[in-house]
């Protein structure tokens, strides 16, 4: 399986640090890109990842109220719908996406969207383009 | 500006039948500002096309650009390297753009990709409301600014119908009332005395009844040889 997680500079990228400075355990098939905020995540970032060959898309954003400019996040949320329903209409499960708001002081949180997201997506089977590609 | 809405994919998938290689064309204009066909969407949709591509094994090269403005041929013309090779643009323009740029580009088949709506304006973030019908034949002066042809459901030049509601239309509780908002806005003008004047009918050959329009502006048409002399089209 191949996770993609874009997380935001701040509390997004600073958990999946401090998951890795604790030592704490989750999927090796995450790539961690790192976005200056999830503000900058645009649709077509998550259509390329689904392109490039991701089975599940993770968007890693602070808590709500929390974003450091103010409402990235909520803004990269509303992206996050437009892509699923995007992905929708062109025939692939709009769950392999999802979005996740946590503390930089959560990294646990982050660890639980990996493995939830590795569930569901193992669960779901491989992206049907990489089926088709196979 | 011109409002429009970007066709369901799959709609645009479907037109796309026996092509291989698409140019997805947007416009930095008015269909920017709408969201429907500015460098994004373009962006977006192209990327949605070959993840498609990919899935059913089309092997469609879908290439992507975006011009300043896609009604005006100066350039729509710039874009002729980009074209070439391509058996189809997939036009993220309105309707105009998608015109001029067939007429452009002879050959190739130009597709619409967005539905063209009307004349309006942004209310607010993602909102768009129709303003003008383009009737060709303005009585603004004479409706406090307000449209009585696009913003009354039944374009009543002289309105209110008996359907005015609470200042709602009739034909939903959500819209208002273009006449209840013509009378409010002469009443704040201080002109409530329009209300009285009947406005005559209207000639509607000078609308969409007279066939397509034309409007020429004498001082601005070249003559054949300044047109030769200037290199224009
Ligand atoms: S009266 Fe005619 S020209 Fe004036 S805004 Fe309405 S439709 Fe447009
Ligand atoms: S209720 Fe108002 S807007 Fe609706 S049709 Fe009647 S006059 Fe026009």
């Amino acid at each position: 399986m191949k996770l993609v997680a874009l997380t935001c500079s701040f509390c997004g990228y600073a958990a999946t640090d401090l998951a890795g400075l604790q030592g704490m355990k989750y999927s090796s098939d995450v790539t961690i890109i790192r976005l200056p905020c999830t503000g900058r995540l645009d649709v077509k970032h998550v259509l390329q990842a689904v392109r490039m060959g991701a089975d599940g898309v993770l968007v890693v954003g602070c808590l709500e109220g929390n974003c450091n400019y103010q409402y990235g996040n909520l803004e990269a949320r509303k992206r996050v719908e437009q892509a699923k329903g995007i992905m929708k209409e062109i025939g692939l499960e709009p769950e392999r996406v999802e979005m996740v708001n946590l503390a930089s002081n959560q990294p646990w949180r982050f660890v639980q969207a990996v493995e939830d997201m590795y569930v569901k997506v193992e669960r779901m089977g491989p992206s049907p383009l990489n089926k088709v590609r196979r | 500006m011109i409002i429009a809405e970007q066709k369901p994919i799959p709609r645009i998938v479907e037109m796309l039948e026996g092509h291989k290689s698409m140019l997805v064309v947007g416009c930095r204009s008015c269909v920017a500002i709408c969201l429907a066909g500015g460098e994004k969407e373009v962006s977006i949709l192209s990327e949605a096309l070959r993840i498609e591509s990919d899935l059913k094994g089309n092997g469609w090269q879908v290439d992507e650009v975006t011009l300043e403005r896609a009604c005006e041929k100066e350039w729509v013309g710039e874009m002729r390297e980009k074209v070439s090779g391509h058996d189809a643009i997939i036009s993220l323009a309105c309707g105009v753009g998608a015109q001029v740029m067939q007429e452009l580009y002879p050959d190739v088949r130009v597709l619409p990709g967005l539905d063209t709506s009307n004349m309006g304006a942004p209310e607010e973030q993602g909102i768009y409301l129709e303003k003008c019908g383009g009737c060709g034949d303005c009585v603004l002066h004479l409706t406090g600014g307000i449209c009585p042809i696009a913003r009354c459901s039944k374009s009543l030049l002289n309105g209110p119908c008996g359907g005015s509601q609470n200042g709602k239309c009739e034909i939903d509780p959500d819209v208002p009332c273009g006449w209840d908002q013509i009378y409010h806005s002469l009443e704040r003008i201080g002109r409530l005395d329009l209300m009285e004047v009947p406005i005559p009918p209207k000639d509607w050959r000078r609308s969409r009844s007279g066939g397509p329009r034309k409007i020429v502006r004498k001082e601005a048409v070249l003559t054949p040889e300044e047109k030769s002399a200037r290199g224009a089209r």
